[in-house]
């Protein structure tokens, strides 16, 4: 370890004229370099004093020019200019930018679990463990959450994976969920959201070369994380599409078709399902799920199941089934041998805790050596915010019934959902008078994802732009109406459809007025542009 | 021995440090803003809470924030900023927060390093540095280009020896950046202006982008130290170097005097960066969605402290003091006590958060502890938490000349904890001196 890389490389082989392009690979980490005699010349420019900014374009990360993150995107931030602009006083058509861009429930006026952030803020400043004012099963809680920090104090590290009895209780939280299935706390690994332990995840399969170069599957439409993660990686994103047609269920044939695609070019390795699916809603059916997983067995890929939104299902008929619960079910054939990464976090479901950073992830039937790998990888960003720690163990260990808090929890957490819920029919069902607009059903999640038809014209004006359709139809309703939304071509979608990703969130009251403009708009634009 | 003293890792809470009150008083109230009526806190942090509370999307700390993090707390940080150096402009916009430092610093290295380049790409680093961030730079793919500092010189850092190892890496790999931390960890050095004009003018004269390390920056309080930032230096400098070196400069609320590490609070200073390279910057950083708000939140107390007149002022300044007459004893007396132990010896300390003292080791030993398979550092501090509970970070983790050894303990810890520290390192050395004479 003290012997640093450079003197190794002293050691062993060395160009003999350093001038001349090097064709072979020096490389380091997992992720193996390749011949690229013209970024060789480029930098020889620069060292002979050609170009003087030391970090531009040319000299910059290539893969990081590849990354997009749509829900952060452009339009985003056209529409934090807007809200500046808004301050300001500069007179719009609108007097609030509505951001229905984000799954944020907060921001859209959803409010905190009493119990959640009661035991946080006992935490945070201990003292108040003396204030009679907090109830008491709150403040055994944080006791013994405080119990677990260095010190006593949520401002220590905590060991990289995580607090022991956080672990220990997520464990206990996925037994108790899946039916009884044993869940072993050394599996569990807390991260900052889920996003931190997916791209984690998708670091430690990515590997190889050329045609070696590993491939993950990932639906379209997808959150544009996974794709940003890949393209960073210099992963090979391996797309299988969703049917529109069918409520964006998955089709094991579609799978199949895109593995043997994949095969061609890459070394398909992972399979990536969100479930509830963001953005489209769809909640798996069991059977789907029995598919996936056969699927995943018969052609040796990694699962990664994302399932932050299992709270949030809505649908007659629907049912949240966690990955691993199926796999189990399936009987040691499978349970013994596919590889499975879950994902949960603490910003969606009925708690919406988006600015806390807490998230996990439970590996299943994982290499024991990658195990080890794992562990050290998740050690380099040190630990997870404690107080997101602190809130995902009260996700998953809430008051019971013989608690004091019980009632009040029961109460908000059922109303948090019921009212998506209402929502999330509301929105289907007035996206779907809307000549031009047709919106599957909201079954779970957050989010709808309408198609939208628009008129060639339109097209054409947006395609001069050298803007995407959607993202021009965006652009206009935002400048319009203050309303924010993703296009759909920051998803994925099928060529030659477009389509929106909306937020459920607004307040009921807002959710009509944000329906009833895009009602508007999408007729004006239609109009404008026939 | 009864229990074990952790002094390894730069974690103050967990060593016995206390939290602030103001800070907690604050979060708690950010947390659960029904305290916001709670006339058992002070009105100061009340109304801090609401100013925050209102900063937030739908008034809740559990709402995601724009990617570089809460536009009032960017602000905060670049006055902050901004009166530090003495009235050098900082702009928010050049600021992003990040869960710690460093995430900041891993997100920036992104930036520089490709891995798919024919000659990696080479990151000027010091010997001795600390671990997570040469395993950052292998994870990533970089190679690391060690310059050494100098240890009878108190561990300064030499112009003379990063031209060394620039000349070292040609042909080996394309060094394009330079590290540097200051005050120093492990080694408590911290730098003169005059060596970081030198450092700039250097980086300057290579082209590399400076990456200024500045999270133990409230710690300095050695004789006639001062800390003087990277960013100030370099503006003081003038044109044309002041508008053209790449600087990025980071800093936490996990050290200095708040130590809350837990909250991961972190943020970078961007300073002369292409505009177009800073697009792909909010990119990059907009895929962690953004920064932890406890971290952000104890980033805005750390730029804005209760001042003068404030009524949580009295306590927060007999806390800090308190905490900084700690530092300030076991910064002078630490070093100290280590001198008079027979077989070690200590630079002094000047800032930061640890010491790196040299171990003379027993050729006995050292073979001894080759037979083992381990370094002679490493097995020394095994046994020294074996023995005597104590545990400490080896010097071979964090780079060292050939055939030196070092512990490196965390100051940042109560003055009894301390003394119980230093009583059983001496006891265990002579003992081990003895096994071994």
């Amino acid at each position: 370890m003290a012997v640093s890389l450079i003197e190794k490389y002293r050691n062993g082989c060395r160009p003999t004229n350093p001038r001349l392009p090097i064709v072979h690979i020096f490389c380091f980490s997992q992720a193996s370099c390749s011949e690229a005699k013209c970024e060789l010349q480029k930098r020889n420019m620069t060292e002979n004093g050609l170009g003087h900014r030391v970090l531009n374009m040319d000299t910059m990360n290539p893969n990081v020019k590849r990354v997009e993150y749509a829900v952060r995107g452009p339009i985003v931030q056209r529409a934090m200019q807007i809200e500046k602009e808004l301050k300001e006083g500069v007179k719009k058509p609108f007097t609030e930018v509505i951001k229905a861009n984000i799954g944020d429930a907060h921001a859209m006026g959803q409010k905190p679990i009493t119990f959640l952030r009661q035991v946080v803020a006992l935490c945070a400043y201990p003292d108040l463990l003396e204030d009679d004012k907090f109830p008491e099963d709150a403040k055994n809680r944080a006791r013994r959450i405080l119990q677990a920090c260095g010190g006593g104090s949520i401002g220590a590290y905590s060991a990289s994976p995580g607090i022991e009895i956080i672990r220990q209780d997520v464990a206990k939280y996925i037994e108790k969920r899946d039916g009884g299935i044993p869940s072993n706390p050394d599996n569990i690994y807390l991260s900052t959201g889920a996003s931190d332990a997916i791209v984690t995840m998708l670091k430690l399969l990515t590997s190889g070369e050329g045609k070696n170069r590993t491939g993950v599957m990932i639906s379209i439409p997808q959150y544009p994380l996974y794709s940003a993660a890949l393209a960073e990686l210099a992963a090979v994103q391996v797309s299988y599409y969703l049917d529109e047609d069918k409520c964006w269920s998955l089709d094991v044939g579609e799978l199949r078709r895109a593995v043997k695609v994949a095969r061609e070019h890459c070394n398909p390795r992972a399979l990536c399902i969100i479930n509830p699916g963001n953005p489209t809603g769809q909640v798996q059916s069991r059977q789907c799920i029995e598919d996936v997983i056969r699927f995943a067995a018969e052609e040796h890929l990694f699962l990664m199941a994302d399932e932050v939104y299992q709270d949030n299902v809505y649908a007659e008929g629907c049912q949240f089934h966690s990955f691993k619960k199926v796999l189990f079910e399936m009987g040691p054939e499978y349970s013994s041998v596919v590889e499975l990464a879950s994902f949960h976090s603490t910003s969606k479901c009925f708690m919406g805790e988006c600015g806390f950073r807490g998230g996990y992830m439970e590996v299943v039937n994982m290499d024991p050596e990658v195990k080890l790998q794992l562990t050290k990888l998740v050690s380099v960003r040190l630990c997870p915010p404690i107080p997101g720690q602190a809130l995902l163990d009260l996700v998953v260990n809430p008051p019971q019934p013989d608690e004091p808090s019980y009632a009040t929890f029961i109460k908000e957490r059922t109303a948090n959902l019921d009212i998506l819920a209402e929502k999330a029919k509301m929105t289907e069902q007035v996206l779907n008078t809307v000549p031009g607009i047709h919106c599957n059903p909201v079954q779970g999640a957050m989010y709808t994802f309408p198609r939208l038809s628009l008129p060639e014209k339109a097209i054409n004006a947006a395609k001069e732009k050298g803007q995407a359709p959607d993202m021009f139809y965006c652009m206009k309703l935002l400048e319009e109406t203050g309303i924010c939304l993703v296009p759909g071509s920051g998803f994925g979608q099928r060529d030659g459809t477009y389509h929106f990703r909306m937020t459920i969130l607004p307040a009921t009251e807002k959710l009509k007025v944000v329906l009833k403009k895009i009602r508007e708009f999408h007729k004006r634009f239609t109009e404008e542009f026939s | 021995y009864m229990d074990v003293i952790d002094v390894y890792w730069g974690d103050p809470h967990s060593g016995g440090v206390k939290p602030l009150t103001f800070v907690r008083q604050v979060l708690a109230a950010c947390i659960y803003p029904k305290l916001l009526q709670s006339d058992k806190l002070p009105v100061d942090v009340r109304q801090r809470a609401q100013s925050l509370l209102t900063a937030c999307d739908g008034g809740s700390v559990g709402s995601y924030t724009p990617s570089g993090g809460i536009s009032y707390i960017r602000g905060s940080v670049s006055n902050f900023i901004s009166r530090r150096d003495g009235g050098v402009p900082s702009s928010p916009e050049n600021i992003f927060m990040t869960s710690g430092s460093q995430r900041s610093l891993m997100l920036v290295l992104k930036l520089l390093v490709h891995n798919q380049a024919s000659l990696p790409t080479g990151v000027l680093t010091a010997v001795p540095t600390y671990n997570y961030l040469k395993m950052m730079l292998q994870r990533l793919g970089a190679a690391i280009v060690p310059y050494y500092l100098d240890e009878e010189q108190g561990w300064a850092m030499e112009v003379e020896e990063l031209r060394r190892a620039l000349q070292a890496s040609k042909g080996v790999c394309n060094p394009v950046a330079l590290y540097v931390i200051n005050p120093g960890n492990p080694t408590g050095h911290v730098q003169s202006r005059k060596c970081i004009e030198e450092v700039i003018r250097f980086a300057a004269e290579e082209r590399l982008f400076l990456m200024a390390d500045e999270v133990y920056q409230e710690s300095v309080f050695g004789e006639g130290c001062e800390f003087v930032s990277y960013k100030k230096v370099l503006s003081e400098m003038g044109p044309p170097l002041s508008h053209t070196v790449k600087l990025a400069s980071f800093h936490s609320a996990s050290k200095g005097l708040m130590g809350e590490c837990g909250l991961r609070g972190g943020y970078v200073e961007l300073v002369n960066l292409d505009p177009t390279v800073m697009r792909y910057a909010y990119t990059i950083f907009s895929t962690d969605i953004c920064a932890p708000v406890t971290g952000q939140l104890a980033l805005e107390l750390m730029a804005n402290p209760p001042r003068p007149g404030d009524p949580s002022y009295p306590v927060y300044a007999q806390e800090t003091q308190s905490i900084q007459a700690m530092l300030v004893h076991n910064m002078n007396w630490v070093p100290e006590v280590l001198n008079n132990i027979p077989g070690i010896s200590c630079q002094p300390m000047m800032g930061g958060a640890f010491v790196f003292p040299r171990l003379y080791l027993p050729q006995a030993a050292t073979e001894k502890a080759k037979v083992v398979g381990m370094q002679p550092d490493l097995w020394y501090c095994k046994r020294l938490l074996e023995e005597a509970g104590v545990c400490v970070g080896p010097g071979c983790q964090y780079g060292q000349k050939e055939g030196t050894h070092h512990i490196r303990l965390c100051v940042m810890t109560p003055v009894e904890t301390m003394e119980q520290v230093l009583k059983r390192l001496k006891d265990f050395h002579l003992h081990f001196l003895k096994e071994f004479s």
